[in-house]
Parts: C-alpha cells; sequence; structure tokens
C-alpha cells in the first residue's frame, strides 16, 4: 500500500501490457509468415511454370491485421467491453440510486486522488461491477443494477474503492487489452483453423497431382504451425485468469485504504456470492475484468476441460477474511475495544 | 579559478531555482487543496436551507433542534482561515448528527424522496470533505515539512512560505471517515 508498492505494480502492468502486445504481434507474424514459410518449402521444388510462393503476402496481411487489432483494443478496447456488455453511461443520474452510485464514484475519486471515471450501468439483476479503460484519465467503472439494488451505501463505496484499486495499479490497461486480445485470438485460430483444414485438402491433391512426395521440411513447419493455432487460445485464456487472481486481493487491499471501511466491502462480497445466479450480461471474454466471476464457476459446454481450472478470481471465503482481518487491524489502531475480529454484523 | 568561482555561481543559481520553484509548486497546491475543501463545504451550505425547509413542516416540535442547524451552518459560512473553518464545520456536523438522530422519529421524513435525496447529497458531500481534508492534510504536511529543512529553509523567505494550517479533527470519533448515518436504513431508533 506504500508508494513504491504502487509504482511496481504499475511498472510491472505496463510491462506486462507490453509484453502481451509484443505476444499477440509475434503471435500473429509467426501464424502468417509460418505459413508462408511452409508454402514456400512445399512450392519452391516444383517445376518452374507452377506456382512459386515467393512474396509472403500472408505474413505481410496477418501482422499487419494484428498491428491493426492492437491499436483497436488500445483505442476502442474498453468501448468493446462496455458495448458487449450493453451498459449505458450515467451522465445525468436518475433516482435515488443512481445519485448515490455517482456520488460514491466522486468520493473514491477524491480519497484516490484520481480523475473522475465515466460511470455505467449494466441492465443486469446479478450484482456485478468492474473497471476498463486504458489509464486513470481514460478509466471506466461499470456496475450492474442488481449490485445497486443488493448493496447499501458503505458497501458500495468499498466496491467503487476496489474498481478505483484496479485503476490505480493500471490493471485496468492489462486486463482490457486482454479482454481486446483473449477475443481477437479465439476468433483468428478458429477461422485460420477452418481455413487450414480446407487447404490441406487443396494441397493433398496437388501433391498427389504433380506426383512428388512433398518436402519433408514443409510438414515439420506445418506441424508446428497448427500446434501454435490449437494451444493459443488455451495460451491466452491461462494468461488472463493467472493475471486476474492476485490483483484481486491487491484491489481489495486498496478498497480498504481508500474506504478505511473493509468490513463493508466483506460483507459486498459475502452479499455478491450469496447471488448465484451468472451475470449474462457480461461476455466471456472479460470475465476477468469482474469483482466476482460473472460465470459463477459453471462448467462451460464449450471449454469442458478447461472450464474446471478457469478460476479467474480467488475464493470469495478468502477475500473476505482477509478483510476482515484487516477490519480488526484498523479498529485496533483507531484505539477501540475490540474483542475480537470484527464479524460483518458489527460492520 | 575564476572559472571554479563561476561554476559554484552557476550550481548556486541552479539549486536555489530549483527549491523555489518546488516551494512555489507546493503552495499552488495547497491552495488548490483547499479550493477543493471549500467547494465541498459551500455546496453543503446550500443544500441546508433546503433540507431545513423540506422537513420544516413535519418537524414542528424540534424548532430548536432546526435553529441549532441553522446557526451552525451560518456561522461556517462566515468563517475564515483553516482553524476557524474546521472548528465551524466540526459544530456543524455534530448539529447536523442530533438533527438526523431526531428525524428518525418522523416516519413520514423516512419516506418523502426529496428529504432522501438531500440526506444522500449531504452524506456525499460529507463524505467528499472527509476524503478532501486528507488530501490537503497530506500535502500541506510535505509543504511544510520541505519549507522547515535545510537547506530549503534557506529559499523559504525568498518564496514567502509560511507554514500552512492543517485541518485538525478534535473529535475523537470524527477521526474516520466522517458518516452521515440518517439511520432511514432502519436502524433502532436513539
Amino acid at each position: 500500500m506504500t508508494g513504491t508498492n504502487l509504482w511496481d505494480q504499475q511498472a510491472s502492468n505496463r510491462r506486462r501490457s507490453a509484453l502481451l502486445v509484443a505476444g499477440f504481434v509475434l503471435f500473429f507474424a509467426w501464424v502468417g509468415f509460418g505459413g508462408d514459410l511452409a508454402f514456400w518449402l512445399a512450392t519452391k521444388d516444383l517445376p518452374p511454370q507452377e506456382y512459386h510462393h515467393t512474396i509472403p503476402w500472408l505474413g505481410l496481411l496477418i501482422t499487419g491485421l494484428a498491428g491493426g487489432m492492437v491499436w483497436f483494443a488500445w483505442a476502442k478496447g474498453a468501448d468493446r467491453v462496455l458495448w458487449a456488455a450493453g451498459a449505458r453511461e450515467v451522465i445525468e443520474p436518475r433516482g435515488l440510486e443512481e445519485k448515490t452510485l455517482v456520488n460514491v464514484v466522486e468520493e473514491m475519486a477524491i480519497s484516490a486522488r484520481l480523475p473522475k471515471p465515466r460511470i455505467w450501468i449494466v441492465p443486469d439483476p446479478d450484482p456485478n461491477a468492474f473497471a476498463t479503460g486504458i489509464d486513470a484519465a481514460h478509466a471506466h467503472i461499470a456496475v450492474t443494477e442488481g449490485l445497486l439494488h443488493a448493496l447499501d451505501r458503505d458497501e458500495l463505496q468499498g466496491v467503487v474503492a476496489h474498481e478505483f484499486g484496479h485503476i490505480r495499479n493500471l490493471d485496468v490497461r492489462l486486463m482490457t487489452l486482454l479482454a481486446a486480445i483473449v477475443g481477437a485470438v479465439a476468433l483468428i485460430s478458429d477461422g485460420l483453423g477452418r481455413f487450414l483444414r480446407g487447404g490441406g485438402r487443396i494441397s493433398g491433391g496437388s501433391s498427389k497431382g504433380s506426383g512428388k512426395g512433398g518436402n519433408p521440411l514443409a510438414l515439420v513447419v506445418l506441424v508446428l504451425w497448427v500446434i501454435t493455432l490449437i494451444l493459443a487460445p488455451f495460451i491466452t485464456r491461462l494468461l488472463a485468469m493467472a493475471v486476474s487472481r492476485k490483483r484481486e486481493y491487491l484491489a481489495d487491499a486498496t478498497s480498504a485504504e481508500l474506504t478505511r471501511n473493509p468490513a463493508a466491502l466483506a460483507t459486498a462480497l459475502e452479499k455478491l456470492d450469496a447471488h448465484s445466479a451468472p451475470t449474462r450480461a457480461i461476455a466471456k471474454g472479460a470475465a476477468h475484468l469482474c469483482i466476482v466471476d460473472p460465470l459463477e464457476r459453471r462448467i462451460n459446454e464449450k471449454e469442458g476441460i478447461i472450464g474446471d481450472i478457469f478460476a479467474s478470481h480467488p475464493p470469495i471465503s478468502q477475500r473476505v477474511t482477509r478483510l476482515q482481518g484487516m477490519a480488526y487491524m484498523y479498529a485496533k489502531k483507531a484505539g477501540q475495544q475490540v474483542g475480537g475480529p470484527v464479524g460483518p454484523g458489527e460492520a | 579559478m575564476t572559472v571554479l568561482f563561476l561554476i559554484v555561481v552557476v550550481v548556486l543559481g541552479l539549486w536555489i531555482i530549483g527549491a523555489y520553484n518546488r516551494l512555489i509548486a507546493l503552495k499552488n497546491q495547497v491552495v488548490n487543496g483547499w479550493k477543493q475543501i471549500d467547494v465541498q463545504l459551500k455546496r453543503r451550505h446550500d443544500l441546508i436551507p433546503n433540507l431545513v425547509n423540506t422537513v420544516k413542516g413535519s418537524m414542528n416540535f424540534e424548532k430548536e433542534t432546526l435553529e441549532a442547524v441553522i446557526s451552525a451552518r451560518n456561522k461556517a459560512v462566515n468563517a475564515s482561515g483553516v482553524k476557524e473553518t474546521a472548528a465551524a464545520e466540526g459544530q456543524l456536523t455534530q448539529a447536523l448528527g442530533r438533527f438526523f438522530a431526531l428525524s428518525e422519529a418522523y416516519p413520514e421524513l423516512k419516506s418523502n424522496q426529496n428529504v432522501l435525496q438531500l440526506q444522500e447529497e449531504l452524506t456525499g458531500t460529507e463524505n467528499k470533505i472527509g476524503f478532501s481534508r486528507q488530501a490537503y492534510n497530506d500535502i500541506a504536511t510535505t509543504y511544510n515539512t520541505v519549507q522547515m529543512q535545510f537547506p530549503t529553509n534557506l529559499v523559504a523567505g525568498l518564496a514567502k512560505a509560511v507554514p500552512a494550517d492543517l485541518w485538525e479533527i478534535e473529535d475523537a470519533a470524527e477521526r474516520n471517515v466522517p458518516q452521515v448515518d440518517l439511520g432511514f436504513g432502519g436502524k433502532p431508533t436513539a
């Protein structure tokens, strides 16, 4: 919670964001130029009148596409995440609940000494919240309607402060880029896989026609290429969950620091946990952005194997215990008489 | 020799400029920090007459409490300087606390949307004052420390730096973030 710790966090998030972007572009370069290489190796021994793949147009095209996608993720990633969740922006608060939300966000902006982020409401009855954006000056906080109904003012403050933790640490940058990139990789891998199956039949036919066994090196490159394509979505998924888990504890700690009321966030998390219905409005690719897992740990029908380890969030009971410990320390520091750890009932 | 002398003079001059600018920058941050509080205080002062007018009809029997809120509010409006303001605002907070405790006895107030809106506004404003106060005290402490430290204190006179007053909180209960709890959330009546 000290300055250096925060600075380290920000530096680490900047570094990881840059690595993610570099890895993403390199992956696409490999997909493109690797394909070119395989194609070139396969066609270079053919007679002169046949097609020779000498210009790596596939690599140039796909790498350019990846660059474009990175730019898109950077400039529009937050908008896409909010759009996918069906969020609407709160500009003029309507009603008491929205007014409270705006006030709480303004309070936490003062406490965190950050500019006020834009505020969004997701029309979903399940309580959840997330933050997105590239930096503190271009940040968004979104909460579901269910969250506004379920929590009291102090609890809402705890949740909003948690999101400010993600904004201040620059977690939002990494997580927003990741959300955009996880989606893109899954899409591209799927599409290229289909293209490849079609392409395999064509090349098989042509090699039979030319009467040659094909270049073994081309086969090796092709196999490597296919393996990367298959593994890419899993790697990005694993990356997404690995970056999320530790961050939740850190953002909880920041929330306690900003509100000085960790017990309220503890009860808020318990309430969020009690609502076991999944947050339908939040897309799978953005799950790691949320304060509690919107998928509620249900095993997804498409990723049967990965479903079990798709734990993007630490167990809520663990988080609540840590927050209650903090509440106890705060109470002790304030010189109050405390008989035992502060329970949720005393919040 | 003259070259060495020149180097010393230049280095010294650069240091003085740096220290002077740092003090001025901090001073402006302190002034700005105070302005952030001031904005919220004004907002609070503006909300109170609204609140009093809204509840006047329903709380005929609590005239004294209402008057105490109004007089505390007027004192706070006229307060100047950090220390005086801090004391006047502290009293206003207490008067409001008593008022809200009493208002719990009036069920018609608990369901009045106007009152609820005003309550939310006052809670928000009070919290913002609390958090702005932290920011102000932090920057004022930094400013005070820098201008007293050697050798920056040699330039302090040049930058017309005087220690800024901190917003002290006398009330122990208020030491934590102030919470305006109107008890409309269903807590037992005092």
